[in-house]
């Protein structure tokens, strides 16, 4: 660290500001710096901080790189003293949690012709604190090295993630690990149903070959070819491919588009500064950055789809992107922790044993196929009923009272709940496993009779 | 060690001093975090539930026990490793020792993320050695799958605590004892199961025992492996969720911090009651003799062998940072300057705050881990055994949570003259560095002066010598070996340290390189110049390593040579 050029520095905005005090109040100037707190990577973030240097010369952007679930316990331990101006991240569901926690404040944006509505989702909070910045979809990314070398199909739909040509090969995050999996997860679980949903869920996991602990480490492990299909977010996906790597992507017929956000902190430092971050990021110039390859996000802006590029997906004109599914953040979010911890319980924590009983089922009905056989083919239903079996039905699930106890935070020390977290999963687990291996004993009795 | 030897207050002001300095800096913050344990998550009142909870999960059963299978095996694998490379460089005239000892600490230095990229580009069900086997022999064999890939992992990554203090005590062993011996008749094997390895034990139980800590709770590597079935993830995971101030992850801190505890005291216990110390020094060490052409053969190529295997993160990493798409395929597509020309201008800042984070943060633990030997073994003040305990609990406690408890504890104490939160300062992020990484220099140290014999002191003290002046000129120097051991993984591991600085950084001006590698490493396009940055941390340490290797030898020669002249005179 060079600490001379820090105390000139210092030194110098003293000399500059008490410049200014004497000249002041010709315009109203913004502050010579500003502090965003992103989980975006560097081709993202270098890219606006060099544009918007460029644009306000007196201004230092400081980008300060964590993982949305750090930079949200980074901003709640700081609050105190806050020094951060901005939080950049795609994941709503964190600015709903900072939002609850009094940590942002309210921005109107100036800059016009921003729709209201992305597929379906709104594109800013109702309530004004947070301001979406451009589109992002779910959907399944693989690599084509690798399904070439295994003579796998390229999939089109989460469904045929659950055929047993895939198992063992595909890879997604845990949406306790990552906001945006955790969109994902819940998209299924609205478009389907809770049952139908965590059904088809489980019927995926079973083809898992890893859960992994970051939400990138799934494009990570598609593009080094570890396992050779991924659930992932487009950007990843799609910059990926523009990097070079050998792999493809596709969005599902059940996705829902989401915005990737920004808000203003409260009493942050620089505010001035921080208002014109995200009118230059609405601009035309800051939305046509985005479709940078190495970037390829979804702009807010249709005017900016005619500069893309013509394979680029466009929502606001094909309307069966992420058109499908009405994203109700309401029930998302009064499950969300209580979702997080149920596909760690079921699929994160006893993969083993869902992949064995998968695989055993896989088998029996190989076996099956072709043939008739009534007393087996119940045996397998009955496996595959139990493996996709939840332990909480959709009613209890949305209870506020039951929910609570996932809630953990309690606001004041007044507040009671009945029930522990841990206590619950460990039921939870108890029955899952005893369910998967249950199905598993039945798939291979199955088989037998054959 | 100029600070201890001229304190004013004698060594219970100094135990005081470092009570303090580790209340503050570790005990007070982790308790902040960890106190939620002891509080029932409904009423807020204090209770022991949630350990039930613990013991009543089947998951968290499997967990303790998986982490304790994979500790042992990896010290069993690590051992395996570590001996021969130990034995031939300090037991042999073996050209290129010194290289190999250096080389011996290149896998600690592994920084974050890379390294596993790394393994499962090698290693990995479709990684290069796979891929080939299946093409000529049609197999594949799961080197990196669950458990088995955390084991070779860590014990690749954490074998040289093994060599570095194993070493340490091989060199500190006096001729004269193996001399002895040889006169008895003894010689070849029974020579070493009787003499040298007993003598060297204090060595190789320190390195042990830091492994298993280690490997116990580890997080990154598991995480990183995606095998969630263990302890430490098991607490991560639960920490570091969004809104989650679930008590179960901190039940399990303390868990971890008791059972680290406990493994520490019984290797207290297996080394109780023995005598390790020599009362010569100068001897320089065990006899090195000249190998026979085939002994010489079969050395180089068991040294050869595991110098590729532990080597092979670096390998990899190497691959990759010259690479321009690897991707399911043996080797890259092609190769490439482009990665290294992308990082090459904003590295630099990066480099400056590692040195300087991670060379005060290992000053401290020498300082300070000399210091807590001392008192702890050659002293009687009541209660110095916390101290040890104190500072080796450091090792268990999550970088996560150090990190939180930092934030928590001193963001609202103002630095004066700077006006900023201490928490905020870069200096936080050299104390934290200091404690998690105490442990290592501390065990370095107490195997030093295991090997010092009392009576050298007592000899010094004699001959009218202060306390103080007989620690500075005959107790440090007689350490001086397992000091700078102490320095050297202190400073390498805390040089790629990243889970309790990404919480701590607070403006890129401040980040060390890990934060650097962790910001490339989040994009497709940023994997190249993410490894690029890797290598150049992983050289800037070895060459650190290897400079003070260099220095050591030195000053072991000029004192050899200003003995002889001593004696000539």
């Amino acid at each position: 660290m060079n600490h001379s050029s820090r105390v000139l520095r210092v030194v110098g905005s003293w000399i500059l500001a008490a410049g200014l005090l004497g000249a002041a109040p010709l315009t109203q100037a913004l502050e010579d710096k500003l502090v965003v707190v992103t989980s975006f990577p560097k081709d993202l973030t270098g890219a606006f901080k060099a544009a918007f240097e460029k644009k306000y010369p007196g201004v230092k952007v400081e980008m300060l790189k964590k993982k949305t679930t750090a930079g949200v316990k980074y901003l709640q331990e700081t609050a105190s003293n806050n020094t951060s101006d901005m939080f950049w991240a795609s994941a709503p569901d964190a600015f709903e949690v900072l939002k609850g926690d009094g940590l942002l404040q309210k921005y109107q944006v100036k800059a016009t012709g921003i729709p209201d509505m992305i597929g379906a989702y709104p594109i800013n909070d109702p309530d004004g604190y947070y301001k979406g910045f451009a589109g992002a979809g779910y959907g399944i990314m693989w690599n084509e090295r690798y399904i070439k070398a295994k003579k796998l199909p390229a999939p089109r739909d989460w469904s045929d993630l659950a055929k047993p040509v895939y198992h063992g090969h595909v890879g997604m995050s845990a949406p306790s690990r990552s906001g945006t999996t955790h969109l994902t997860v819940e998209t299924l679980l609205q478009g389907q149903g809770w049952e139908k949903g965590w059904a088809e869920w489980k019927a995926i996991a079973g083809n898992f070959n890893t859960v992994t602990e970051r939400s990138f480490g799934v494009p990570d492990g598609v593009n080094s070819g570890q396992f050779g299909l991924g659930v992932v977010i487009d950007f990843f996906g799609l910059s990926s491919q523009a990097s070079g790597f050998p792999v493809d992507f596709v969005y599902p017929s059940v996705t829902t588009l989401v915005p990737a956000n920004i808000a203003i902190v409260a009493n942050a430092p620089h505010p001035e500064a921080a208002g014109a971050f995200i009118e230059f990021l609405m601009s035309l110039q800051g939305q046509e950055l985005l479709l940078n390859p190495k970037i390829r996000r979804l702009p807010v802006r249709p005017d900016i789809y005619g500069k893309a590029p013509a394979d680029f997906p466009n929502p606001f004109k094909d309307k069966s992107i992420g058109a499908a599914v009405k994203f109700d953040v309401v029930k998302s979010k009064n499950r969300y922790n209580l979702v997080n911890s149920l596909f760690d319980v079921m699929i994160t924590y006893r993969l083993d044993d869902l992949r064995a009983a998968t695989k055993a089922i896989q088998d029996a009905e190989a076996a099956l196929s072709g043939k008739s056989n009534a007393e087996a083919q119940r045996l397998i239903d009955e496996a595959k009923a139990l493996v996709g079996a939840v332990p909480v039905d959709e009613a209890t699930a949305l209870d506020p009272d039951f929910a609570a106890v996932f809630k953990k935070k309690r606001k004041k020390a007044t507040d009671k709940v009945t029930g522990r977290q841990a206590e619950v999963e460990a039921e939870w687990d108890k029955l899952v496993k005893a369910n998967y291996a249950k199905a598993k004993t039945l798939a291979e009795q199955a088989k037998s009779m054959l | 060690m100029t600070t201890f030897a001229r304190t004013p207050f004698g060594p219970a002001g100094v135990a005081i001093l470092l009570g303090v300095f580790l209340l503050v800096f570790l005990v007070i913050p982790v308790a902040k975090v960890v106190f939620v344990a002891f509080q029932d998550p409904n009423t807020g009142a204090p209770t022991l539930v949630n350990f039930v909870d613990f013991f009543n999960t089947s998951l968290f059963r499997e967990s303790f026990f998986n982490s304790l299978y994979v500790a042992l095996m990896s010290v069993v694998v690590a051992s395996v490793i570590a001996m021969p490379l130990a034995y031939f460089t300090t037991r042999f005239n073996f050209n290129g020792a010194i290289l190999i000892q250096t080389l011996g600490v290149i896998p600690l230095i592994m920084p974050p993320f890379v390294g596993a990229v790394a393994m499962q580009l090698l290693f990995g069900t479709n990684g290069s050695i796979n891929l080939l086997l299946d093409e000529w022999f049609g197999i594949n064999i799961p080197f990196m799958e669950g458990l088995n890939g955390v084991i070779l992992v860590e014990s690749i990554h954490y074998f040289p605590f093994i060599l570095i203090n194993l070493s340490a005590a091989l060199n500190n062993i006096d001729r004269a004892m193996e001399e002895s011996a040889q006169n008895l008749g003894a010689s070849g094997l029974r020579l070493f199961r009787r003499i040298v390895f007993p003598l060297a034990m204090p060595g190789y139980v320190a390195g042990a025992s830091l492994v298993f800590l280690k490997v116990f709770d580890d997080l990154g590597t598991p995480l990183l492996l995606n095998v969630n079935n263990m302890l430490a993830p098991q607490a991560y995971l639960r920490i570091s969720s969004i809104g989650i101030s679930d008590p179960m992850g901190y039940v399990i801190s303390v868990i971890l911090v008791l059972f680290s505890l406990f493994a520490l005291w019984t290797s207290f216990l297996a080394m109780r009651g023995k005598e390790y110390a020599t009362v010569q020094k100068g001897g320089g060490g065990l006899m090195k003799r000249d190998l026979r052409v085939w002994e010489k053969a079969g050395a180089y190529a068991v040294v050869i062998f595991t110098l590729l295997i532990v080597l092979s993160p670096h390998i990899g990493l190497t691959l990759l940072s010259f690479g321009t798409i690897w991707s399911f395929s043996v080797l890259p597509d092609a190769y490439t300057l482009a990665n290294y020309q992308e990082v090459i201008g904003t590295t630099s800042e990066y480099i400056t705050n590692t040195m300087l984070y991670a060379g005060l943060a290992a000053l401290i633990d020498v300082v300070f881990g000399t210091a807590i030997a001392y008192l702890v073994w050659r002293t009687g003040l009541v209660g110095r055994q916390w101290l040890d305990y104190l500072a080796t609990g450091a090792l268990a406690i999550p970088g996560v949570v150090l990190g939180i408890g930092y934030l928590r504890t001193f963001y609202d104490v103002e630095v004066p003259f700077l006006d900023k939160p201490l928490a905020s300062w870069w200096v936080i992020i050299v104390v934290a560095l200091a404690v998690r990484r105490l442990p290592y220099a501390l065990r370095a140290c107490v195997a030093a002066l295991q090997q010092v014999a009392v009576a050298l002191e007592e000899a010094a003290e004699n001959l009218g010598a202060t306390k103080f002046r007989t620690v500075k000129r005959v107790v440090v120097p007689l350490m001086s070996g397992g000091i700078i051991a102490g320095f050297i993984t202190s400073f390498a591991t805390a040089a790629v340290e990243l889970s309790a600085t990404i919480m701590l950084v607070s403006a890129e001006s401040d980040a060390p390189l890990s934060y650097g590698i962790y910001v490339f490493m989040q994009s497709a396009a940023g994997r190249g110049p993410g490894a690029a940055l890797g290598m150049i941390a992983v050289i800037i340490v070895g060459v650190a390593t290897y400079l003070s290797h260099r220095v050591i030898e030195r000053g072991k020669r000029e004192r050899a040579l200003e003995a002889a002249l001593a004696g000539g005179v």
